[in-house]
């Protein structure tokens, strides 16, 4: 059994931790308390361990932890918090876009690295992109809404 | 839960991949994108003593243009393809196929040689192999191997590709500028395996079929070709509903077996209706490229 050191920036923080070759980068995430990234299917199906991977989403529970070494990571934390939130989050509250939560980091992440690559993504786009992110309370049109009010030239079909 | 434990390597160099590979044998498996891999290590189906993971290999990343043909190195990811970046944009087909691959994520990280060697009944990029008449380069220690696609897929999850041995590129043969292509699939929810996938190749010659190529995914252990089929079409006009009419007129040579997810007369029919809808996109964006 290998035992690793990876380093890795976590939300902007220099992270080191200490891991066995066999542990996934979602167990290693929430070991070291992220536990924004949380774990559902643990198969690669629902999209609620999705985390940036030098800035592209990646299913947390299909990464070996030690894949990290080097990389940018970034959890629904470095989006933003109540205090300071970003303007994704502060619409999901307005539109009511989270019920359980369950699914809403994932969900957040996703549209953050659909809107930074097309800041002008379509409803139809905005379908597509998370298609891979289940959610089993809000019927996804809330959450379509809340990333559609967030896109430039808002709310375009 | 947790994968069982295993020792790790990230070797810097194919030449020591393919010797850690060689002493470890049966023990040993390559990681690439892992997302076929890490789903099997967690759920304890695979339990290799030792992950030699592909992730340093740099030189397997490369696409190169050789006569007549595309060869993409094994760990050329899926988003690469969808997005048809650099030389890869030469074979459009390749776009096609790999944005019907599970969800963004998968693709992300999903690699070509993962997806050829892990040899999925129902994934895209076999059958889009067969449908092109690619083949695979295989390396050892002992030296490299050249497997026609149609040699390659043995069985279900089975390759011809042996203990100590790694997939570094595929080979796909370019078809004639101006020939037409598509995929057409079902899958039960967005993100899902296809059920059943066809992948047609057409050449045009003055209105006529030259060559009508069809590989299908999800009925049998390894991507079909219809041969019987191929051939009633050449010669075929393109007036409306003859595509449909020759898919129609003999069985598929398809032989198809039920499961959780189809039975096999679903399957069937699915095949069908999948094949023509892909053979007349395809003949359809050949006639334009003639216009
Ligand atoms: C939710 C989900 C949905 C999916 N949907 C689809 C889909 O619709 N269509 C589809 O085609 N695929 C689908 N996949 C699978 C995906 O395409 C995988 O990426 C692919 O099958 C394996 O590629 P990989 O690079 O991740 O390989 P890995 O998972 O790393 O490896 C897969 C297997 O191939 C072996 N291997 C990998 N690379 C090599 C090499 N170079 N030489 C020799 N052996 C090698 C490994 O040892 C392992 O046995 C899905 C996966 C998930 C998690
Ligand atoms: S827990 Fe990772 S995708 Fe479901
Ligand atoms: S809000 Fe509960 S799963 Fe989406």
């Amino acid at each position: 059994m290998t035992e690793l050191r990876i380093a890795f920036t976590l939300n902007g923080e220099p992270c080191e931790a200490q891991t066995a070759a066999h542990r996934t980068l979602l167990e290693v995430l929430r070991a070291r308390g992220a536990v924004d990234v949380k774990e559902g299917c643990g198969e690669g199906v629902c999209g609620t361990c999705t985390v940036l991977l030098d800035g592209e989403p990646v299913s947390s529970c299909l990464v070996l932890a030690a894949r990290a070494q080097g990389r940018d990571l970034m959890t629904v934390r470095g989006l933003g918090d109540a205090g300071a939130p970003h303007p994704l989050q502060s619409a999901f509250v307005a539109h009511g876009a989270a019920q359980c939560g369950f699914c809403t980091p994932g969900m957040l992440l996703t549209a953050y690295a659909l809107l930074r690559d097309r800041p002008r993504a379509s409803r139809a786009e905005i379908r597509r992109a998370i298609a891979g992110n289940l959610c089993r309370c809000t019927g996804y049109t809330k959450i379509i809404d809340a990333i559609a009010a967030c896109a430039e030239g808002a709310a375009r079909g | 839960m947790p994968a069982a434990p295993f020792d790790y390597e990230a070797p810097a160099t194919l030449a020591d991949a393919l010797d850690l590979l060689r002493e470890r044998g049966e023990d040993a498996r390559p990681l690439a994108g892992g997302q076929s891999l890490v789903p099997l290590l967690t759920l304890r189906l695979a339990r290799p003593r030792l992950v030699v993971d592909l992730d340093r290999l740099h030189e397997l990343r490369a696409v190169r243009r050789t006569p007549g043909a595309l060869e993409v190195g094994a760990l050329v990811r899926h988003r690469a393809l969808e997005r048809g970046e650099g030389l890869l944009a030469l074979c459009p087909l390749l776009q096609e196929a790999a944005a019907l691959i599970g969800n963004a994520r998968v693709r992300a990280l999903g690699t070509v040689g993962g997806s050829v060697a892990h040899a999925d009944p129902a994934a895209e990029l076999p059958a889009v192999l067969r449908a092109l008449d690619g083949a695979v380069v295989l390396r050892s220690a002992r030296g490299e191997r050249v497997v026609d696609a149609g040699d390659f897929f043995v069985g279900m999850l089975t390759t011809a590709l042996a203990p100590g041995e790694l997939l570094t590129a595929v080979r796909l043969p370019l078809p004639s500028p101006g020939a037409g292509f598509a995929v057409e699939e079902f899958s039960r929810r967005a993100g899902d395996f296809a059920v059943v996938a066809a992948v047609a190749v057409v050449e045009l010659d003055g209105g006529a079929v030259a060559r009508a190529r069809v590989a299908l995914a999800g009925v049998g252990p390894v991507p079909a070709r219809l041969d019987r089929l191929e051939a009633a079409l050449r010669g075929e006009r393109l007036e409306s509903g003859a595509i449909r009419r020759a898919v129609a007129e003999r069985p598929l040579e398809i032989d198809p077996e039920g499961d959780i997810h189809a039975s096999a007369e679903y399957r069937r029919h699915l095949a069908a209706v999948l094949t023509a809808r892909a053979l007349e996109r395809a003949a359809e964006a050949a006639g334009r490229a003639i216009v």
